[in-house]
């Protein structure tokens, strides 16, 4: 297994020498199918945690003839133990409308929105001054191409792409059926893009930089960087970009106080990598893929809690529509509760197990099939720990 | 764009199938059913039940069937070890959050989930129930339709139903997670909402989630009670119905058993609803002549048009929610339930030398809404309530199963009299465009003097399953008496379903269309397809259903409203002429606008 050494990046927050005009200048000099063909060979894979390439959903996107196509940026970050969009937006805001610009330019769409979290309306006032400014940019550079804000409100199943496209639509948040994928049938049933906040950022630093400085970053599956949103029992919490493929037991080293016994990696519906497996994976789709989210756990951790706290989490968020989440969900919680008091033997575990692969399987969308990978892997790996 | 073929493989056997074809419809091609729950041939696809799964080789997860169009080389398996075990597992977790008392359930026998769970000998213990512990209502003010949360499995058919097929939104999708469920309006009972009983989810239900209340033991109980005389109406609809519920293909006509059945039941006097559509057609024929001559002739601005007709109650219901102001526009005729029940504790009590007091008056109807209707306070004319029962065709197949009756093999019998003798005019309105060709037949006739200028009277442009339909009749050489109409065009729409009224309206509304007649049913196919019609339905039923009858009106020597001989007797011997006086006190109404929530 190819694992990389500990290295922070700057590429996301690099503001020195970053004037978002010239890169734009550049990609517009260029065709849209080169800059395709770029955004392909660089092996960019959406940074909100599914991992699908950047490139093939433009190149899907371009193909589709209608007139109405729409880039969305994504930033309705919800999953427990992220936070670095919100400090994206922040900090570079410029660089994320930069690479909704490219990706327009690219697909040939003429409005993108960015679908905000809620919960970050103290970003309001600023954001909306500088979409106005960075639109005003564009109407001078001659690209038909604007920016919106939309805001959502509250409920983490609006992450979901589908679901977004619901909430923007002024319906219930609630996935679609796939597919259609977006590429195709998007926002108002229009082929559209939608990509992560990180993402979009990375798309303007490989137009700044070229795919080969991006390529040098990573290992063969999983190139370039990522911005983490470390937390959990760590003597420095915070948002730290780092090279793709880094070994967990390294980040544990650097990020861990002496005493992690697990690390949740990709927020509540990631996968729980206990202390004996630290060598056995990278952070990476080689290994343990991750939207940023990684939480360290020490020993004065229940994993009981951690485990009956996703699981709360999941029952109040999932959507309620497809039998397998919104029922499943309860179960497991209920389930694990009913151990603990002694209701149910130790081996209703396997029964939940089961339950949970089956809802892995069977569920409409990624939260349903997504909560057997904290589930299974807590339980694999602490069983003892959720019976006594 | 043309249709291309798919070709792929389903439990290893090739298959050619419509681009664009489901992975379930391409099954079914194959003889194998994947079995469905939030599925309905009428509604949009949801799959969200997720109990028609299926593996498609080469993807992680499996796939819903009934969502999920076919792809070039595709390879689905229906029936492998993971999908069972998803399957079952879904199956459990929906029972888990089941309120089942299955034997004291109405839908006993009926329910989809029930069936599922049997076929897939569903352990209910496996996971912990979650009804008691949540909590649940159930709402039974409404003297039409029952809502029991606690039987809900989320499928959201009723929801579709309710917006899609009725546009009515009475019926909604609230909260989330473990939370989320199926609510009206701020979660208020049905009967206070904008719900017009139509009983569309009901019949769309897969559980006992949403029923119609049923009066199956009062109407034993005055069946039973020697002192009261207890007479049984039966709506068009319920004859090319019945046979569904009772182990008939649809499409049979079974008049003579359903009255047969009635007798043996107990009822004292079988009558007919029919008998008294004809008397709608007299009364509301003669009320749009009168309303064409004031606002052509006599230039009254006040006088409304186009005139729509009331015999709907769902219609009546959906109208004064969402179109109070087009109120003036509906005929005054009450509908032919109310007319039967006005006149059976007068007309039918006088003539019976009985006390009204003593006249128990029930009806047996395709509907839900006529639940609600009967319970008006504006039909209480004959000085009691009219009609004091309605049962569904459901319903009245549960008393003859009770009884022991072995339908299928009873005699054809034939309605009692007075008021049971019904016209083929009568018993088309159980069918959309029905109540428009019986009033054609029966207009046409009064203003020129000659039958309508249709083969075999048979108006076919007003028939049929297609949404709206438009109809315009010519009318030349008429009486002298009606000269002012001649060379005029009728203009006539029908709409069937609430969604398409609400097209039509809209259109009116708009300006875009002027009609001077408007037939509208507020179920799909009329109510042949009403919420009180045996489950489950679709538009094959639906087209079985009307095919009978059409086949009864052709069947019946008197094809005519105007030609029932009892209708004419009714006329000479108690109410004198149509809209005459004794008819508007008995036989008309007026409706009052309601709030939009």
């Amino acid at each position: 297994m190819e694992n990389k050494e500990f290295k922070l990046v700057d590429l996301i927050f690099e503001t020195e020498g970053c004037d978002v005009g010239v890169v734009l200048d550049r990609v517009l000099k260029r065709t849209p199918d080169d800059i395709i063909m770029d955004m392909i060979d660089s092996g960019l894979r959406g940074r909100g945690g599914a991992g699908f390439p950047t490139g093939l959903k433009w190149k899907f996107t371009r193909s589709e003839s209608a007139y109405d196509k729409y880039i969305i940026c994504n930033a309705d970050e919800g999953e427990p133990g992220t936070f670095k969009d919100r400090e994206i937006l922040e900090r570079v805001p410029m660089k994320v409308f930069t690479g909704m610009a490219i990706a327009g330019y690219a697909i040939d769409a003429k409005e993108g929105f960015i679908y905000i979290r809620g919960e970050y309306r103290f970003l309001q006032k600023k954001l909306q001054s500088q979409i106005d400014e960075f639109n005003l940019m564009l109407e001078n550079k001659g690209l038909d191409f604007k920016i919106a804000l939309r805001w959502g409100s509250g409920a983490y199943i609006c992450g979901e792409e589908s679901a977004l496209f619901e909430s923007m639509e002024g319906k219930r948040g609630e996935p679609r059926n796939k597919p259609p994928y977006p590429t195709i049938t998007g926002f108002r049933n229009k082929p559209t893009v939608i990509n992560n906040v990180e993402t979009l950022v990375y798309a303007t630093m490989i137009n700044k930089y070229g795919v080969d400085k991006f390529k040098e970053l990573g290992t063969r599956d999983s190139h370039g960087s990522k911005v983490f949103s470390v937390s959990g029992d760590t003597p420095k919490p915070g948002i730290y970009e780092l090279e793709m493929g880094l070994l967990v037991a390294d980040f544990v080293k650097e990020f861990g106080d002496g005493d992690a016994k697990a690390v949740q990696i990709g927020g509540a519906g990631g996968t729980c990598v206990p202390r004996k497996k630290f060598d056995d994976f990278i952070i990476g789709y080689e290994g343990v893929p991750t939207g940023g989210s990684m939480m360290i756990f020490n020993s004065s951790r229940s994993m009981y809690n951690v485990l009956h706290d996703y699981l709360e989490f999941f029952t109040e968020e999932s959507c309620g529509q497809c039998t397998p989440c919104r029922v499943g969900c309860q179960q497991l919680l209920k389930g694990i509760e009913a151990i603990k008091r002694g209701e149910r033997p130790p081996s209703y575990l396997d029964d939940l197990k089961s339950l949970a692969a089956s809802m892995r399987i069977a569920s409409k969308c990624g939260l349903g099939q997504s909560v057997a990978n904290p589930f299974s892997t807590i339980i694999d790996n602490f069983r003892e720990e959720i019976i006594y | 764009m043309g249709k291309f073929e798919v070709n792929l493989k389903i439990n290893n056997i090739p298959v050619t199938v419509e681009e664009g074809t489901t992975i379930l419809d391409a099954a079914k091609k194959l003889n194998f059913r994947i079995p469905t729950l939030c599925h309905h041939p009428d509604l949009c696809v949801a799959g969200n039940c997720r109990v028609c799964v299926v593996e498609q080789k080469g993807a992680k997860a499996l796939t819903a069937a009934c969502a999920t169009p076919v792809s070039e080389g595709m390879e689905i398996s229906t029936n492998s070890a993971q999908v069972r075990t998803a399957r079952r597992h879904v199956l459990e977790l929906l029972l888990s959050e089941h309120r089942s008392e299955c034997t004291s359930c109405y839908k006993n026998g009926k329910c989809e989930l029930q069936e599922l769970a049997n076929e897939y000998r569903v352990n209910e213990t496996t996971f912990m129930k979650l009804v008691e512990e949540k909590g649940y209502t159930i709402d039974d003010f409404s003297p039409a339709i029952i809502k029991d949360d606690s039987k809900c499995i989320r499928c959201q058919r009723c929801v579709r139903t309710c917006t899609e097929m009725q546009s009515v939104s009475a019926l909604a999708v609230i909260n989330k997670g473990e939370h989320q469920k199926i609510a009206t309006f701020m979660d208020k009972p049905m009967h206070s909402v904008v719900c017009t009983n139509c009983g569309q989810c009901v019949t769309h239900c897969p559980t006992g989630a949403l029923v119609e209340k049923n009066y199956i033991d009062q109407v034993w109980d005055v069946i039973n009670d020697p002192e009261l005389h207890v007479v049984v109406q039966t709506a068009p609809a319920v004859r090319i119905g019945l046979g569904e519920s009772l182990d008939l293909s649809p499409g049979n006509r079974v008049t003579g058993k359903l009255v047969s059945a009635l007798r043996r039941l107990g009822f004292n006097s079988v009558l007919d609803t029919d008998f008294s559509a004809d008397l709608t057609i007299m009364e509301e024929g003669t009320e749009l002549l009168t309303r064409l001559k004031k606002a052509l002739v006599e230039k009254d601005t006040e006088t409304a048009l186009p005139m729509t007709t009331s015999c709907s109650p769902g219609w009546i219901k959906f109208i004064e929610h969402k179109y109070p102001e087009y109120l003036p526009n509906v005929s005054t005729c009450k509908s032919p339930q109310q007319m039967f029940g006005a006149l059976a504790k007068t007309f039918y009590a006088q003539k019976k030398g009985l006390k009204a007091e003593k006249i128990v008056s029930v009806s047996i109807m395709p509907c839900t809404a006529k639940k609600y209707e009967a319970n008006r306070p504006e039909m209480r004319d004959s000085g009691y309530q009219d009609v004091d029962y309605v049962l569904t065709t459901r319903e009245l197949a549960m008393m003859i199963r009770q009884a022991g009756i072995d339908f299928v093999s009873l005699p054809n019998e034939k309605y009692d009299s007075i008021m049971g003798k019904s016209s083929g005019a009568g018993v088309i309105f159980g069918a959309t465009g029905g109540v428009m060709e019986a009033a054609l037949r029966t207009a046409y006739e009064i203003v020129t003097g000659r039958e309508v200028p249709f083969e075999n009277l048979n108006i076919l442009p007003v028939r049929g399953l297609q949404g709206v339909k438009e109809a315009k009749v010519l009318i030349e050489n008429v009486k002298p008496e009606w000269g002012f109409l001649e060379g005029a065009e009728l203009s006539c729409a029908i709409a069937h379903g609430l969604a398409n009224a609400k097209k039509l309206m809209d259109k009116v509304k708009s300006g875009e269309m002027s009609y001077h007649f408007i037939e509208i049913m507020a179920c799909p196919g009329g109510c042949l397809g009403g919420g009180g019609q045996p489950i489950p339905v679709n538009d094959e039923i639906r087209e079985a259903r009307m095919k009978a009858i059409y086949e009864e009106d052709s069947s019946l020597s008197i094809r005519k409203s105007h030609e029932n001989p009892e209708v004419i007797a009714l006329y000479e011997e108690f109410l004198g002429e149509p809209l005459g006086h004794k008819s508007h006190e008995l036989l008309h109404t007026h409706y009052t606008g309601r709030k939009k929530y």
